[in-house]
């Protein structure tokens, strides 16, 4: 069993969690993931590391609370255990001088890419970060981006904080915050990452993003992870999950991660939760 | 005395009956009488040279256990076996007797042979049943640390056969529950999992201790391994599942066999929406393959409600590479064999999912380099096939992971570890392999021999 050292809300619906795993600080990197059940009956979530302290033996990640697990998640408290929780697991993010990097989260990925950004920070690059969500309220982390980010910057769609509007403005701001990014990174939503990646084809710079598909043992064994990169079928657990966003039939990509989304509605009107959905 | 009558065929074995069995997911063989055992142990001849014994991948003493049978003596019967074979319950269930010791059985000469398969479950259910199982002397701790990847039959058995030499043995496993593909591959209705459970409870009674959730590679490496242990042994498996590699094969609703019987057995997915995991249930479901995997896919598909099942096999009923027992019992069920057909290509909806495969129709050809027939396509006779659910079991190869994290480590085309065939020694000092990750996917006796044989060697090698 594994102690939760921490659950807390951060932002509406999103969560931090902290739990106990010393094995797992022992070899985590920026990137990696880990997988965890909830209780007995569970099913096996992937979820970002999004921080980690080696002398406490802790892991941090933030949750996005969507359907039944991360339901059950978030009803935990300190003190609490779960059953399983394994990792790390997939590749770490690739981590080199590049020049400068752009580092752009939402939702849960404001919580997984700030190893990232972090990590390119200590080895050497100019690291600008942007935060994406649909309002203010939503955007976390500020204080720990500041001191690893030479600017933040915050893009909402509700114009409640930083710039007002949707990814599709990165070229606009890209011109007038004076960047020119040898490297974008993004982590979050499926529709964050693909849309980004759309944009930057354009502007040619190379687009790494996180893929989160629907996952069971995380360690290459089942294969329900597959996506197709560049016309090759991968495993996201195993051969990802950072891959090139230039390079992901995303079409295909959205219509497996809905493979079942009728049975998962199926618990959530048993259990009467009222998470949405 | 006049010889008595040889009875020229083996006691059947009591089933479920079908139409009830494809409703529930309860063992269907459901084991041997005291009656039917002593009847079948009856039929042995106790022959002075036992072909059976030469057959077997372990050489367990079979006329011996057999005999003990006779005299009503099972916890000698069942301390025979286990003198060769530490997991006579699951053995006796899943074993391809017909390849083995049956088939070599003088009496499948003239009749069938004895069903020492169903006499070894019946032993080991005797002893479960009686509540005393029976722990050998341990040897006193030698202080001697080992490191075994994996809780497959491959990774329990070294570890049961060096805790009991006094070594200090941890196993580490990667998933949530250990007993490897007995766990998470083969079926409850073959073989319960309380019956793997009680193997592993076992293990863990001669002081093995296992660390759950524990990848190596990644949580740790054999590399840190080798700093904290004398001896690794790496019992991996062949975790890693084939794709036809046609086209359409993303397409939701195809998935590998891995996948489908994960869900099923390590999940539960068919407690769903008890267990969280869910299942999708199709109405016609298409198994690539014609091995135990396909089998067991296709059976579970039967149980989850699908109204057709069909094995889709490139070649003829007679190649099919499956336990005869289930090939019998998915025939029985109503699973319908497509022999000679290959699927070439998966055709979906707008919305990405599986609705038809287009199929191409085989005849046999001269025999491949495994002597078999080979299947060739007929011309132009590409057909449809109406499905709803594709599976994909024609075969898997070792995990990448250990040998791409564990330098200087020998590794085959098919990324299969190399290892000494009579030692199980890998190119890296003080590590071993045995199972399927050396092998490929094979069999769980085949596992346990070469497990048996590694022990032995990380014995000698560390008491030198
Ligand atoms: C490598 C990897 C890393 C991940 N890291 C994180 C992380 O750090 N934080 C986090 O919150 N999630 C992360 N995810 C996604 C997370 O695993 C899922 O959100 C979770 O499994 C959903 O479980 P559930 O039972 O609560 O929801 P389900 O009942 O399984 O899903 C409910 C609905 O939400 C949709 N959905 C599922 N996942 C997502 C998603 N990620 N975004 C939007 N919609 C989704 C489903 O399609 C479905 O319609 C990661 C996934 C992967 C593969
Ligand atoms: C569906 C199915 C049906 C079968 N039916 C039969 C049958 O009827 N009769 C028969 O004889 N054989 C059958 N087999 C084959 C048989 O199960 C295998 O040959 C046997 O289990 C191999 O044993 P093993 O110990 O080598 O590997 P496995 O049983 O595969 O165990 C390997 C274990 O190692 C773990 N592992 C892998 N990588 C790591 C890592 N990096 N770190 C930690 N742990 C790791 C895995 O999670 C797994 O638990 C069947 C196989 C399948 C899939
Ligand atoms: S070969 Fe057959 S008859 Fe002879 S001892 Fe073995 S099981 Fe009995
Ligand atoms: S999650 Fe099973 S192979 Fe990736």
């Amino acid at each position: 069993m594994y102690r939760i050292v921490e659950r807390r809300m951060i932002v509406p619906n999103l969560h931090e969690f902290t739990v106990e795993a010393p094995q797992v600080t022992m070899a985590v990197r920026p990137g990696n993931f880990v997988i965890l059940r909830a209780d007995e009956t569970g099913e096996r979530v992937p979820l970002s590391v999004a921080d980690w302290d080696p002398e406490a033996g802790t892991v941090t990640s933030v949750f996005l609370q969507v359907g039944g697990s991360t339901a059950k998640l978030a009803r935990l408290k300190a003190g609490d255990s779960i059953p399983t929780y394994a990792g790390p697991l997939g590749k770490e993010a690739e981590i080199s001088n590049f020049g400068t990097v752009l580092c752009i989260g939402g939702c849960y990925g404001i919580g997984s890419i700030y190893p990232v950004a972090r990590a390119l920070h200590e080895a050497g690059n100019t690291v600008y970060t942007l935060l994406e969500g649909r309002s203010r309220y939503l955007l976390y982390w500020q204080e720990k981006f500041r001191p690893i980010s030479t600017r933040v910057i915050e893009l909402t769609r509700d114009g409640s904080a930083g710039y007002k509007g949707h990814i599709s403005r990165l070229p606009e701001i890209l011109t007038l915050e004076k960047i020119k990014p040898d490297r974008i990174i993004v982590n979050g939503c499926t529709f964050l990452m693909m849309r980004t990646s759309g944009v930057t084809r354009e502007l040619g710079v190379k687009t790494i993003v996180n893929m989160n598909p629907i996952m069971i043992d995380g360690t290459g064994m089942c294969g329900v992870c597959r996506l197709t990169v560049a016309g090759k079928t991968k495993f996201a657990c195993v051969d990802g999950p950072d891959f090139d966003g230039h390079e992901v039939d995303w079409e295909e990509f959205l219509k497996r991660r809905e493979t079942y989304n009728v049975e998962e509605v199926q618990p959530l009107r048993r259990s009467g939760c009222a998470s949405h959905y | 005395m006049p010889a008595k009558p040889i009875d020229p065929k083996k006691r059947p074995m009591p089933k479920q009956e079908p139409f009830e069995r494809i409703r529930n997911f309860d063992e269907v063989a459901l084991g041997y009488t005291l009656d039917l055992a002593h009847e079948e142990a009856s039929r042995c001849l106790a022959c002075k040279k036992p072909r059976c014994v030469e057959g077997c991948p372990v050489g367990i003493d079979i006329p011996a256990f057999i005999q003990c049978m006779l005299e009503a003596d099972f916890s000698g019967g069942i301390k025979k076996i286990k003198e060769k074979n530490a997991l006579a319950a699951v053995c006796g269930r899943v074993c391809p007797q017909e390849e083995q010791c049956e088939k070599v059985c003088v009496l499948g000469n003239k009749h069938e042979p004895i069903a020492i398969g169903r006499l070894e479950r019946f032993l080991a259910d005797w002893e479960a049943a009686s509540g005393a199982i029976e722990k050998p002397d341990i040897g006193p701790p030698n202080g001697r640390r080992v490191a075994i990847v994996g809780s497959g039959p491959a990774g329990i058995t070294v570890a049961s056969d060096l805790a009991l030499l006094g070594y200090d043995v941890t196993i580490f496993e990667a998933l949530h529950e250990a007993g490897g593909v007995l766990t998470y591959g083969i079926p409850e209705f073959r073989l319960p999992k309380a019956v793997v459970r009680r193997e592993v409870e076992y293990v863990k009674s001669l002081g093995v201790k296992l660390h759950l959730d524990f990848i190596v590679g990644k949580t740790r490496t054999v590399d840190a391994f080798q700093k904290e242990y004398d001896a690794i042994f790496i019992g991996a498996g062949a975790g890693l599942p084939w794709f036809m590699e046609i086209p359409g094969e993303n397409l939701n609703g195809v998935f590998s066999a891995n996948e489908y019987l994960t869900r099923c057995n390590l999940m539960k997915g068919f407690l769903f929406p008890a267990y969280n995991t869910p299942l999708k249930r199709a109405s016609h479901v298409a198994v690539f393959g014609g091995g135990n995997v396909a089998m067991d896919a296709a059976r579970t598909a039967l149980r989850l409600g699908a109204d057709e099942v069909h094995i889709v096999y490139r070649r003829s009923r007679s190649e099919l590479p499956a336990r005869l027992e289930e090939v019998e019992n998915a025939e029985e069920e109503g699973v319908i064999f497509d022999y000679l057909t290959l699927p070439t290509k998966l055709i979906g909806n707008e919305r990405g999912w599986l609705t038809e495969i287009e199929c191409l129709r085989m005849e046999l050809g001269e025999p491949d380099e495994s002597g078999r027939r080979r299947p060739v396509p007929v011309k132009g006779s590409e057909f449809l096939m109406k499905v709803d659910a594709a599976v994909c079991a024609i075969g898997n190869s070792p995990n990448p992971l250990i040998a791409m994290t564990t330098p200087g480590l020998s590794v085959g085309k098919k990324g299969n570890v190399v290892a000494d065939e009579e030692t199980g020694q890998t190119s890296r000092e003080r590590v071993w392999a045995g199972g399927d990750v050396v092998t490929g996917a094979a069999t769980v006796i085949s596992a346990m021999g070469a497990a048996r044989k590694a022990a032995r060697s990380i014995h000698e090698t560390l008491s030198k």
